[in-house]
C-alpha cells in the first residue's frame, strides 16, 4: 500500500507546473504562444541538459558545484581553439565539428578530474567542486583577460543555426535537451547503471558488499555530467558568440535546484530524470512570468526561486516522514 | 556483607513478544567487584542496561539502597550515582579530554566558562586514575585505555557510587588492561560498586569478588567468585542440552576447492591458513574482536589482504568484491542493516543488486526480477508485504532476504557471516536447514558465528580464531563447546592446567 503522501510526491512537481501554466496563461495572453513556449524551452536546454547529468550524480550520493564555470572556461577554449584553427580551416563545418570535439573533450576531462578525486581519493564532492568551480572561473577570467573572448564574426554567423535553426520549427537545443532526458530517463529507470547509482546513493556500504563497482559508478556520474556539460557549451556559444567571466554564473544552484525540485533526494538514494525536466521548467517559466507581467518585479526572480527550493526539500522530507 | 547499593529483584524483560531476561537477581555491593559472564545473547546487556536506568523491566524490581526505584531516564540515574561505560564509549571525539569530562556539567564564571577550575579538577581526577594523559588533547588522538580512563574520570566526576562496565577490556592490549584492573581495584578501595562483563575469563578470575553466570537470559550461578575456577565457569555458561534445531551432517565432503594459505589482513588477522571442501559447512568460531569477520572480508576482496589463495586448485588475486564473485566466492555480511540491505528500497531492487547482471539485457528485464522474487519467496520463506521497504520487515525476514539475495548470483563458495544474529528459533532452525540444504547441493560454506552452539550444530569442521590468529581446528566429536571455548579463550584444557 503506497500512502496518499507518497503519490502527493510524485504529482507535486506537476501540480506546481500545471498552477503556473494556468497562471501565465491568464496574466498574458501571448504567455501561451509558440514563439513564447519555444523562447522558454530553448533557454531552459542549457540548464535542462546539465541537470539531467546532476541527477545522476545527486542520486548517487554526490554534487558538482563546478558546473556553471566549467561551461564558461569550456565556451572560452571552445572560441579560442575556433578563432586560432581559422586561417588553416576557414569557416566551414570541419572547424564547427573541431569546436564541438574540443568541447567534449574538455567536459570529459573536466568530469573526469572531479570524479577521480572523488571516488578514488574519497574526497568530499563539495569540496573538490568548490575548488574545480574556483579554477575553472578563474581560467576562464584568465583565457578572457578579463574581458569577453568573442567567435569570429563570420564563423559565429555560420555557427549559429545551432542555436537557432532546428528541424520542424523545434530548435536544436530544445530537440538535444528531449534526446538527453529520454536517454536519462531510460538509464537512470531501467539500466544497472541507474540503479547501481541510487544503491551507491542509499547506501554506498551495501552497495560495495553486493560487489557494485561503486568508485567506477561515481566516477561515470561525474564523467557524464562533464560531457552534457560540453553538449551544452556547444549549444551556447552559437547564441551570443562569446564568453566571459559572467557565463554561465549560478548555472550550478539553478541545475541542483531543478533537481531537487523535481523530486530527487539531496543525501542521495533516489532520482527521477522527469522530475528534473519539470523542476527546469517550474524555474524558467517564473522567470518569463515576472518578464511577462508586471505583477511583482522581475528582480524577485531569485526570491522566489529560492523559496520554491525550500518549499521543494520541506515536501519531500515531510514525504518520508509520513512513510 | 555490606548491603547492596543498586540490585535487581525478580528482573524480567520483554521485547515484544519475545522474553529475554527471566526473573533475574543481581545484588552489587560497595567495595566490591561484580563480573557478569555469559554466552553472546545471554541477556548481559540487557540487565545491565536496566541497572544503569537505559531500559525499564517489564516485571520486577530494581533496588537502590534497598527500596524500589524507576530511573525515568538516564540522566535521572547518573544524578543517583549510577554510571555505565559502553563498549564503543561515549565520547565527543572532536572535544577535548576536559571537555568531555565536563559535558553538560561545565563549570562557568559569570557567562564564560572556567577554564582553569575545570582543568584543575581534571588533572586532579585523572591523577587518581595514574593516567597522565594531557588535559587539552582531543579524545579522537588517544589510545583506548585513555579514553577509558576519560570516560571513568567522567564518571568520577559525577560521585558514581557504581560503575557498570561493558567489555572494558575488549578494545584494550594486555598491558593497558593491567592499567584498567589496576584503577578498578583502587575505585574498589573508595567504596564504589563495580560491575563488568568480560569474554576472558581469566582476568574475571583476577578481579571479580563476587559472579554471576548467566546463561539463556536467566541466572545459572551466583556466589562468591572465589568458588570457581576458569575451568568451571566455561562448563557453567555453555552447560546446555544440544536440541533438535540443527539438521544432521552431509555426506562426507568433496573435492577441495578453496586453499588459503598465510592470510594477513593488515591490523586484524594474521598467518590463516585452511581449505574447504565441496559439500562442506566449515564453522568459524572466536570471540568477537578475534579477527573472523576481517578474515573473510579480506579474502573476498573486501579489505586490504596479502596471502595465497586457490580456487579450484588455480592461484587468485582478489582485491574487490566483484572478483571474488566472478570466481564464485561470495560474503554474506553479518549486518544486514547497514552492510547487507538497502533499508529504504523494495525486496526487488535488493534481490537482484548483486546479480543485475543477470537480469540486464541492455535494460533490466523487471519481469525477470519480479519471477525471480517469486521464486525468492517461496524458496526462502519470506513473509511480509512486496510494496514495503525493506527496513520495514522484521529481522528474520530481512535476513532470509540476504540470503536469497546472496544465493541469486549462484556462488559455489558461500561465506555467511552471524547468519542468525537477532533472528528468533524458528527463523534460524529454518536457516539451518538452507544452509544445510546449500551445502547438500556441492556448495562449499563458511559459517561465522558467535553461538557456539550454532557452530557445533551446524559444522563439520571448526576453526577457532583468536587475536587473529588461527587458534586450533576441531572436527567430529572434538568439537565440543568446553573446546572451542577454551581455544578461543586461550584456556588451557582442564588435564594440563591439573598436570
Amino acid at each position: 500500500m503506497k500512502s496518499p503522501k507518497i503519490q502527493m510526491s510524485v504529482v507535486g512537481p506537476v501540480l506546481a507546473l500545471v498552477v503556473l501554466l494556468v497562471l501565465g496563461a491568464s496574466l498574458n495572453p501571448s504567455f501561451l504562444a509558440w514563439d513564447n513556449v519555444t523562447n522558454v524551452l530553448a533557454r531552459s536546454a542549457f540548464i535542462g541538459i546539465i541537470a539531467v547529468g546532476m541527477t545522476f550524480v545527486i542520486t548517487a550520493g554526490g554534487l558538482d558545484l563546478s558546473v556553471g564555470s566549467m561551461a564558461a572556461f569550456i565556451a572560452g577554449l571552445m572560441i579560442l581553439v575556433m578563432n586560432s584553427a581559422l586561417p588553416s580551416l576557414g569557416v566551414g563545418i570541419p572547424i564547427v565539428l573541431l569546436g564541438m570535439a574540443v568541447a567534449l573533450a574538455a567536459g570529459l576531462v573536466a568530469g573526469c578530474l572531479n570524479g577521480i578525486l572523488i571516488s578514488r581519493l574519497g574526497i568530499e564532492a563539495f569540496i573538490v567542486t568548490l575548488g574545480s568551480m574556483g579554477i575553472y572561473r578563474s581560467l576562464v577570467t584568465w583565457l578572457a583577460d578579463g574581458g569577453t573572448l568573442s567567435l569570429d564574426f563570420g564563423l559565429r554567423t555560420f555557427y549559429q543555426p545551432v542555436y537557432y535553426g532546428g528541424l520542424f520549427g523545434v530548435s536544436w537545443p530544445i530537440i538535444v535537451f528531449a534526446l538527453v532526458v529520454i536517454v536519462g530517463e531510460i538509464a537512470m529507470r531501467s539500466t544497472a547503471f541507474g540503479r547501481h547509482c541510487a544503491a551507491i546513493g542509499s547506501n554506498d556500504q551495501v552497495a560495495k558488499y553486493s560487489s557494485v563497482k561503486v568508485a567506477r559508478v561515481r566516477l561515470t556520474t561525474y564523467v557524464v555530467l562533464g560531457l552534457l556539460v560540453g553538449v551544452a557549451t556547444i549549444l551556447y556559444v552559437p547564441r551570443l558568440g562569446s564568453a566571459s567571466p559572467a557565463t554561465g554564473l549560478l548555472w550550478e544552484l539553478e541545475a541542483i535546484a531543478a533537481v531537487i525540485i523535481g523530486g530527487t533526494m539531496l543525501r542521495g538514494g533516489f532520482g527521477r530524470v522527469w522530475g528534473t525536466v519539470i523542476g527546469v521548467l517550474i524555474l524558467s517559466l517564473i522567470g518569463n512570468i515576472l518578464n511577462l507581467t508586471d505583477l511583482v518585479s522581475p528582480y524577485l526572480n531569485g526570491a522566489i526561486q529560492g523559496a520554491i527550493i525550500v518549499l521543494a526539500v520541506i515536501l519531500q522530507r515531510d514525504t518520508r516522514q509520513g512513510q | 556483607m555490606s548491603e547492596p547499593v543498586l540490585a535487581l529483584d525478580g528482573v524480567s524483560r520483554s521485547f515484544g513478544p519475545i522474553e529475554v531476561l527471566h526473573g533475574v537477581s543481581l545484588a552489587l555491593r560497595p567495595g566490591r567487584v561484580h563480573a557478569l559472564i555469559g554466552e553472546n545473547g545471554a541477556g548481559k546487556s540487557t540487565a545491565m542496561k536496566i541497572l544503569a536506568g537505559y531500559q525499564p523491566p517489564t516485571s520486577g524490581t530494581v533496588r537502590l539502597d534497598g527500596a524500589p526505584t524507576a530511573f525515568a531516564s538516564i540522566g535521572e540515574a547518573e544524578a543517583r550515582g549510577i554510571s555505565m561505560i559502553h563498549q564503543e564509549f561515549n565520547l565527543a571525539e572532536q572535544l577535548t579530554v576536559e571537555q568531555n569530562i565536563f559535558l553538560g556539567r561545565e563549570l562557568k564564571r559569570g557567562l564564560l566558562l572556567d577554564k582553569p577550575a575545570m582543568r584543575a579538577r581534571t588533572r586532579e581526577l585523572l591523577d587518581l586514575l595514574d593516567c597522565h594523559v594531557a588535559t587539552d588533547r582531543k579524545v579522537s588522538g588517544l589510545s583506548n585505555s585513555d579514553k577509558q580512563m576519560t570516560e571513568i574520570a567522567k564518571a568520577l566526576l559525577r560521585e558514581t557510587r557504581v560503575l557498570i562496565m561493558d567489555e572494558p577490556t575488549a578494545v584494550l592490549t594486555s598491558a593497558e588492561t593491567a592499567v584498567l584492573m589496576r584503577q578498578v581495584r583502587a575505585l574498589r578501595e573508595r567504596g564504589a560498586a563495580i560491575l563488568f562483563t568480560s569474554h576472558k575469563l581469566d582476568e574475571v578470575k583476577g578481579i571479580a569478588d563476587d559472579l554471576t553466570i548467566m546463561r539463556d537470559g536467566a541466572v545459572v550461578w551466583s556466589g562468591d567468585a572465589s568458588e570457581k575456577d576458569e575451568h568451571a565457569m566455561a562448563s557453567a555458561m555453555v552447560g546446555r542440552e544440544m536440541r533438535d534445531l540443527y539438521p544432521a551432517k552431509g555426506p562426507a565432503p568433496g573435492e577441495v576447492v578453496l586453499e588459503v594459505s598465510g592470510l594477513n589482513v593488515p591490523g586484524h588477522a594474521e598467518d590463516i591458513s585452511f581449505t574447504l571442501r565441496r559439500g562442506e559447512i566449515l564453522g568459524v568460531a572466536g570471540l568477537i574482536g578475534s579477527g573472523r569477520t576481517e578474515t573473510f572480508e579480506g579474502l573476498c576482496g573486501l579489505r586490504a589482504a596479502t596471502g595465497e589463495v586457490r580456487v579450484k586448485g588455480r592461484p587468485v588475486t582478489i582485491r574487490h568484491p566483484w572478483e571474488a564473485l566472478d570466481l564464485g566466492l561470495c560474503y554474506l555480511t553479518e549486518d544486514r542493516k547497514t552492510r547487507g540491505l538497502l533499508l529504504r528500497k523494495g525486496m526487488r531492487e535488493n534481490l537482484t543488486l548483486q546479480a543485475l547482471d543477470r537480469f540486464t539485457h541492455g535494460l533490466i528485464d523487471t519481469t525477470a526480477e519480479e519471477a525471480a522474487l517469486d521464486k525468492a519467496v517461496r524458496e526462502f520463506d519470506i513473509r511480509g508485504s512486496r510494496a514495503v521497504r525493506v527496513g520495514n520487515l522484521s529481522g528474520g525476514n530481512q535476513q532470509k532476504l540476504l540470503f536469497a539475495k546472496t544465493m541469486l548470483s549462484e556462488p559455489e563458495i558461500v561465506v555467511i557471516d552471524e547468519p542468525t544474529r537477532g533472528v528468533d528459533i524458528g527463523t534460524k532452525q529454518q536457516m539451518y536447514g538452507f544452509i544445510r540444504g546449500l551445502a547438500t547441493e556441492g556448495r562449499a560454506i563458511v559459517v561465522i558465528s558467535s553461538e557456539m552452539q550454532e557452530v557445533i550444530g551446524l559444522a563439520d569442521r571448526v576453526l577457532v580464531m583468536r587475536r587473529g590468529r588461527v587458534a586450533g581446528e576441531l572436527a567430529g566429536a572434538a568439537a565440543s563447546e568446553d573446546a572451542i571455548v577454551r581455544l578461543a579463550m586461550g584456556v588451557l584444557p582442564a588435564e594440563e592446567t591439573v598436570a
